[in-house]
């Protein structure tokens, strides 16, 4: 996943860290998804009936991406961070990025495109799709600006070495 | 697995399977087995694991001990008269079986490193013929990620939407035949995935994390299959159609639990031996290593 420690350089480091930290971000919006509309609130359905073969496909597929893209992106965060060259705010920056991501990605090609299941049911679902990918397009722009700024983010000098 | 006309139709064999209405001495006869086979997994491994320790004069890492205890004890409980009088019950104790004896039992085994402790403890010519096997074509294919997945997802497909599901119930060998090859291809694809053993056949840790998403997602959509398709599905099966839902609602959650181990047991292996060859690096390049 990453080089050995004697060739990742600060703009390796900084590329690293936004996505390994993307990962993780991918990941809690899924959990996110999961625990608090599908669990707590239950306002998404298990299954609505409505959806395609396809439809379940990709559903399926994209939950258990998104599982092992937590899992991994937290173990290789922590290789980064063992190996000194993980960037802060880099790392936000992707952490935020992958939020955003998942949230447009979910509320578009789940939601619309592959009529998986709506956010509610038994309302007017307008104005949940726009303010689900209005958030979703924030983060996004969130994650872009915190990219931007992160882009001299010099590695930060390790404090022991060995 | 017995639905409501079942025991109807046949009270004796359900009378046979009910644990209250015999005394103590009845139920240590049927939980005999169980216990034996605990006894025997933990006890042979222990005696491995002391034979390793006169062979190689290295300790044991205990974690992995206590990995084989827990696997052990999963596939104990699997096996038990408790989770076959549940199987019994209906569908959503049938998937509590299949989940225990397919996915969590071999997750625990697999972490014990059991190939790794066989080669400590065999001497120089088992040693050999073990790492024959391991180097065989057939172990090789067979323990490759993605053909291990069709072989635990596949089973599962064969399973769930043909009428075997139906043909196992009432058909007590079947059944048992059907754990067995749970436990079996669950060990397979836990171990290829993992693979804490040392093996001839490298395989990259993209390959295995896709195997794993693959295998997860699949098991997934099986499980939204039997939710949506109830109660159709598992065909001849004939139970209510709640309850079938509420096994596959079962399967789809229980499902993400053992993904979620697996994958923590591969990254953090990975994550170890990173740690490793960091520290290697380190030891020959001091001036350098950051």
């Amino acid at each position: 996943m990453s080089g050995s420690p004697q060739t990742v350089g600060s703009a390796a480091g900084r590329r690293a860290s936004l996505a390994a930290a993307a990962m993780i971000g991918v990941g809690v919006m899924a959990a996110v998804d999961e625990i608090v509309f599908h669990q707590i609130l239950a306002w998404h359905h298990f299954y609505d009936r409505s959806s395609s073969a396809v439809g379940l496909l990709s559903d399926g597929l994209l939950h258990a991406a998104s599982l092992v893209l937590l899992v991994g992106g937290f173990f290789w965060l922590a290789d980064l961070h063992r190996r000194g060259v993980t960037t802060r705010r880099s790392a936000w920056a992707g952490f935020v990025l992958g939020l955003g991501g998942f949230q447009l990605f979910d509320g578009t090609v789940n939601h619309k495109l592959l009529d998986l299941h709506q956010i509610r049911y038994g309302v007017d679902v307008l104005p949940y799709d726009l303010a689900w990918n209005t958030a979703a397009v924030l983060l996004l722009l969130l994650g872009t600006v915190l990219a931007f700024r992160s882009r001299r983010e010099a590695v930060p000098v390790p404090e022991r070495r060995r | 697995m017995k639905g409501v006309h079942d025991e109807a139709r046949a009270p004796a064999h359900v009378h046979h399977h009910d644990p209250a209405s015999h005394g103590w001495l009845a139920d240590a006869v049927v939980w005999a087995p169980s216990v034996l086979l605990l006894t025997l997994l933990v006890g042979g491994y222990l005696a491995l694991v002391s034979r390793r320790a006169g062979t190689t004069g290295r300790r044991w890492r205990r974690r992995r001990t206590a990995a084989w205890v827990v696997g052990a004890a999963l596939l104990a409980l699997g096996f038990s008269p408790a989770l076959h009088a549940a199987a019994h019950a209906g569908p959503r104790g049938h998937m509590v079986q299949h989940l225990l004896l397919g996915m969590y039992a071999p997750v625990g085994l697999v972490l014990a490193a059991p190939v790794t402790l066989l080669l400590g403890a065999a001497g120089a010519p088992g040693r050999r013929r073990i790492a024959a096997v391991l180097g065989s074509r057939p172990v090789g294919m067979l323990t490759h990620p993605l053909v291990a997945t069709v072989v635990d997802v596949g089973g599962l497909c064969v399973l769930y939407l043909t009428g075997l599901y139906a043909a196992s119930v009432g058909n007590g060998a079947l059944h048992l035949a059907i754990n067995v090859h749970l436990v079996l291809a669950g060990s397979l694809f836990t171990w290829a995935i993992v693979r804490p053993d040392p093996a001839p056949h490298p395989r990259s840790l993209g390959l295995r994390a896709t195997a794993l998403v693959l295998a997860a997602a699949a098991h997934a959509v099986l499980a939204k299959a039997l939710y949506a398709q109830a109660p159709a599905l598992p065909p001849g099966a004939g139970l209510p159609r709640a309850e079938l839902e509420g096994a596959a609602v079962l399967m789809y959650y229980g499902g993400d639990l053992a993904e979620l181990a697996v994958a923590v047991a591969l990254f953090a292996a990975w994550y170890r031996a990173q740690g490793l060859a960091l520290r290697r690096a380190r030891r020959a390049w001091p001036m350098i290593g950051a």
